[in-house]
């Protein structure tokens, strides 16, 4: 693409037109500054009312117990957290292998190539599609048939939406390992495959987890795939075949309900989930700002 | 050509352990190991086959929204977009109301993000010293990253009765004669949605602004500010004048973004399927209809009217998003975007 | 237990560009060769082609015929089975960053799925010890990474690593020219120790290295093999004027 440095206009030298190009950008500057000031404090001011209310929200019941019938005191989200366990655990398993596995093709086998570039541009595109969709289409394909609610239709929902995410984290991962490390496996005679399981993933694999990581943290997060597919429950339940409750689910529940004490479990709720964003950004920007690659030339 | 140098050809080994004229267990071994390339295709095939699932899935999406709304589309056709009654109990279905705000929701929230967001990056690309711009990048890359819900809890909360108390009044009383502020004060409504939707992709629009004008090389600026332009005649020429393409792409993105919202949306909007004039009044969006009423949908009709508006949904968000990725693919040269 | 290697009308492409054209030579078994040239001759991707990695290449395109003893190297279609045969050390040292040293020597064979450990460690030794690392590293082989040696160290290390495959043939592409001429005069000792035993070639920008280390050389120029030749005679006598200019420093 050309540069297009157009000429811009005359600068014309003449005391009151310097005047005004130094006001235009001393305002400028203000504009700049007073609109990062407008935007960051309030967003911090939302951070920590968050962490603030969320932690005189939360205690230890939080964590052991399932809700208690409405107009009770106390109470937790215990089934919450073990249902979006469970529903996270079959994401991953079917959104990791496959992401990863997809990330590796287009790193190592389609350098140039016209399909590694599709591959690439659709999963962007797919990442930003509502996820209310992919809920959608997930209870036509699972839930309708089944004719019930269900853990696994929630699990694949969220599974789907992990696998353009990781595959576009594992590819930058994989570019990163020096083509100096590749050739040395390839000159030993290592099978091609070996080669890019053993050496290449292994070597860039800090960052390849912090991507599934990354991921991870998303899809805990959503709400809306899960709504007509694990659809929620009050009640203990570790079964796959089952409605079960979610996280972020029973946070919307609550939020909306008119019960005060269904309002604080909403705000521990939110917290928690919270607390695994950062943790997941954190280590994302340590592992990506010490270097994946320690020692590799 | 070559000469030859004189040396006579022995093949013998006389260094290996073991050390007799056969091969070593280890040159056995691998002379032994045999070919791979069946292995090494079969590998081949297993990560294509993986890679293409993402054709797959968007592919199985379709197929699933077309087919779940074929009975809707039958029997309303085109007009469904621009009905505006929206009765389940009569199955009587029009879309408009949500196409409304869903638009409407948006645009408000491109007004309020945009001007802002374009700001913070100017600031923290140009003017920004280092050790506050690692923090402030790592809050915007946080901030992003906040599910939709939590947001929603916090507008539920926070932002409606702020708005509805000190913000709501003070519109009624400026802006009011136009009616686009007017009617009873709820707090929830069109404005509280484009407000929370603003808040929500401002981070969007600033990190990819500060990549498209990280993009721009530092020749350009250099060569403005060599013409003596001040600091900001050296933004606007030299980096804004050639990021706008790369800057346009974040704008569409962020709209891409606001678009499909869902969670934080449905918690404030109001959920009332009307077109009304004021901003203060509830709204619908398309995507809040959906979360509200698919669960309850009673008859085979309404579902399929939903499904449909998730139709529409769905490929708008995909040309938009299309469109704002080839855009910042331009300026930034397809280099993997971070953070989005 | 090195063999000759016997390269007929070799022509290389790097996408359109013509990089080697009609090169033919033998290459004696059991004695060092170096190769020669200025920048871009074509000498490295000569080197790549003895072991099919210049293929690896997307736009790396070859013909003509490489014997490694008995083998046509091109006639089969995979790669794969030649380079075990043909070990290859970098210029710049490339052990594996995640491996300690012990799991980098022993990469060669254990990726290929060998699992005898005694024989491993009798390798592992034998070939830090034939690359002249063993001391300095007997006491932590299986804690220290690959990484965590010096310049010297590592390419040491990955000629253990190339060894430690038993190969018939060593190809060095410029493996001192990364390193401090204390590490790099360690590495001509162990040339000259190996020789006996491998067939090795040795791509060099640095004449007196060649001289050192070669009992024969090959001069490239511009994609083509100039002159081919007796160390010696190429560095007292060369029969190419080309030959001449480079040698006494001309050009290059």
């Amino acid at each position: 693409m050309a540069s297009t440095t157009a000429m811009p206009p005359p600068l014309r030298a003449g005391a009151s037109n310097r005047f005004l190009r130094v006001v235009m950008n001393h305002l400028a500057t203000v504009a700049a500054v007073g609109s990062t000031i407008l935007v960051m404090a309030p967003l911090i001011a939302i951070f920590f009312y968050l962490l603030v209310k969320g932690a005189s929200s939360l205690n230890f019941a939080f964590f052991t117990q399932v809700p208690k019938p409405v107009g009770e005191m106390g109470g937790g989200m215990a089934n919450s957290i073990l249902g979006s366990g469970i529903l996270l655990a079959i994401a991953s398993l079917m959104g990791v292998p496959i992401g990863i596995a997809g990330g590796i093709y287009i790193a190592e086998y389609g350098r140039n190539k016209r399909l590694a570039n599709m591959v690439r541009f659709t999963a962007d595109v797919l990442n930003g599609v509502p996820s209310i969709v992919m809920g959608i289409a997930i209870y036509t394909l699972i839930v309708v048939p089944q004719k019930h609610f269900s853990a696994l239709a929630g699990g694949v929902a969220l599974g789907i939406m992990m696998i353009p995410t990781i595959t576009r984290t594992t590819e930058e991962m994989l570019l990163m390992v020096p083509l100096n490390v590749r050739e040395a496996a390839l000159g030993l005679g290592v099978p091609n495959w070996r080669a890019v399981l053993s050496i290449t993933l292994r070597t860039a694999s800090p960052g390849v987890i912090t991507g599934c990581m990354l991921a991870f943290a998303r899809v805990a997060g959503e709400t809306a795939p899960l709504l007509f597919t694990a659809f929620g429950n009050q009640f203990w339940s570790t079964s796959v075949n089952q409605p079960i409750a979610a996280l972020p689910l029973q946070i919307f529940v609550y939020a909306l309900s008119p019960y005060d004490e269904w309002h604080r479990l909403a705000w521990a709720g939110a917290l928690v989930l919270i607390v695994l964003i950062v943790v997941s950004v954190a280590l994302v920007r340590y592992v990506a700002g010490r270097g994946v690659l320690k020692g590799a030339s | 050509m070559a000469g030859q140098a004189d040396v006579t050809q022995r093949t013998e080994s006389s260094s290996t352990p073991g050390a007799e004229p056969a091969l070593s267990p280890v040159r056995a071994y691998l002379l032994n190991c045999g070919s791979s390339s069946l292995a090494d295709r079969a590998f081949g095939i297993l990560m294509l086959l993986c890679a293409l699932s993402i054709f797959a899935i968007v592919l199985l999406i379709l197929i699933e929204l077309i087919s779940g709304s074929k009975l809707s589309i039958q029997k309303f056709g085109i007009p469904f977009f621009f009905g505006s009654a929206w009765d389940p109990i009569n199955g009587n279905f029009g879309a408009l109301p949500f196409i409304y705000g869903t638009v409407v929701s948006s645009i408000l929230a491109l007004i309020i993000a945009v001007p802002l967001a374009v700001g913070v990056a100017i600031f923290l690309t140009e003017m920004c010293p280092a050790w506050l711009r690692g923090f402030l990048a790592f809050f915007t890359e946080l901030l992003a990253a906040i599910p939709s819900v939590v947001y929603g809890l916090w507008a539920i909360f926070v932002l409606i009765p702020l708005l509805r108390q000190y913000v709501n009044p003070l519109l009624i009383k400026t802006l009011g004669w136009s009616g686009i502020f007017a009617g009873p004060n709820y707090g929830i409504g069109m404005f509280a949605a484009g407000v929370i939707l603003s808040i929500m992709i401002l981070p969007i629009i600033s990190s990819l602004t500060r990549e498209v004008m990280s993009a721009v090389p530092h020749a350009q600026r250099e060569a403005v500010l060599a013409l003596g332009a001040t600091r900001w005649e050296m933004i606007r020429m030299g980096v804004l004048r050639n990021a706008r393409i790369g800057i346009v792409g974040a704008v569409i993105l962020g709209l891409g973004r606001a678009l499909g919202e869902t969670m934080a949306v449905t918690m404030v909007i109001g959920n009332r399927p009307e077109i009304v004039r004021s901003l203060l009044a509830p709204a619908y969006s398309m995507a809040s209809v959906i979360a509200n009423e698919f669960s309850e949908a009673s008859d085979e009709l309404y579902l399929s009217a939903l499904i449909e508006i998730g139709l529409a949904l769905f490929i708008v968000t995909i040309i938009v998003n299309a469109l704002a990725r080839v855009l910042v693919w331009a300026v930034t040269r397809g280099a993997p975007v971070r953070g989005t | 237990m090195g063999v000759e290697i016997d390269v007929s009308d070799l022509n290389a492409w790097y996408g359109t560009n013509h990089t080697l054209q009609s090169i033919s030579l033998k290459i004696p078994a059991n004695h060092a060769t170096a190769l020669i040239g200025p920048s871009g001759c074509g000498k490295s991707t000569f080197v790549r082609c003895l072991n099919r990695m210049h293929e690896t290449n997307p736009i790396g395109r070859v013909t003509g015929t490489v014997r490694v003893g008995p083998t046509d190297i091109y006639a089969q279609a995979s790669p794969v089975e030649i380079r075990r045969r043909i070990g290859m050390v970098f210029q710049r040292p490339n052990p594996f960053p995640t491996m300690s040293i012990y799991d980098n020597v022993a990469s060669g064979l254990r990726l290929n799925g060998f699992r005898n450990r005694k024989i491993l460690d009798e390798v592992v030794e034998r070939s830090l010890q034939q690359a002249a690392l063993w001391d300095e590293v007997k006491s932590d082989l299986k804690k220290k990474s690959g990484a965590s040696l010096s310049g010297g160290q590592q390419q040491r290390l990955c000629i253990a690593r190339a060894l430690a495959v038993d190969p018939e043939v060593m190809l060095m592409d410029e493996p001192a020219s990364a390193l401090d001429p204390v590490s790099t005069a360690k590495i001509e000792d162990l040339i000259f120790q190996l020789k006996s035993q491998y067939t090795i070639v040795i791509v060099t920008h640095n004449m007196q290295q060649a001289a050192r280390v070669a009992e024969n050389t090959g001069f490239f120029l511009n994609g083509k093999l100039v002159e081919f030749d007796a160390t010696h005679k190429i560095f007292t006598n060369p029969t190419d004027k080309r030959t001449e200019d480079y040698i006494t420093g001309r050009f290059g």
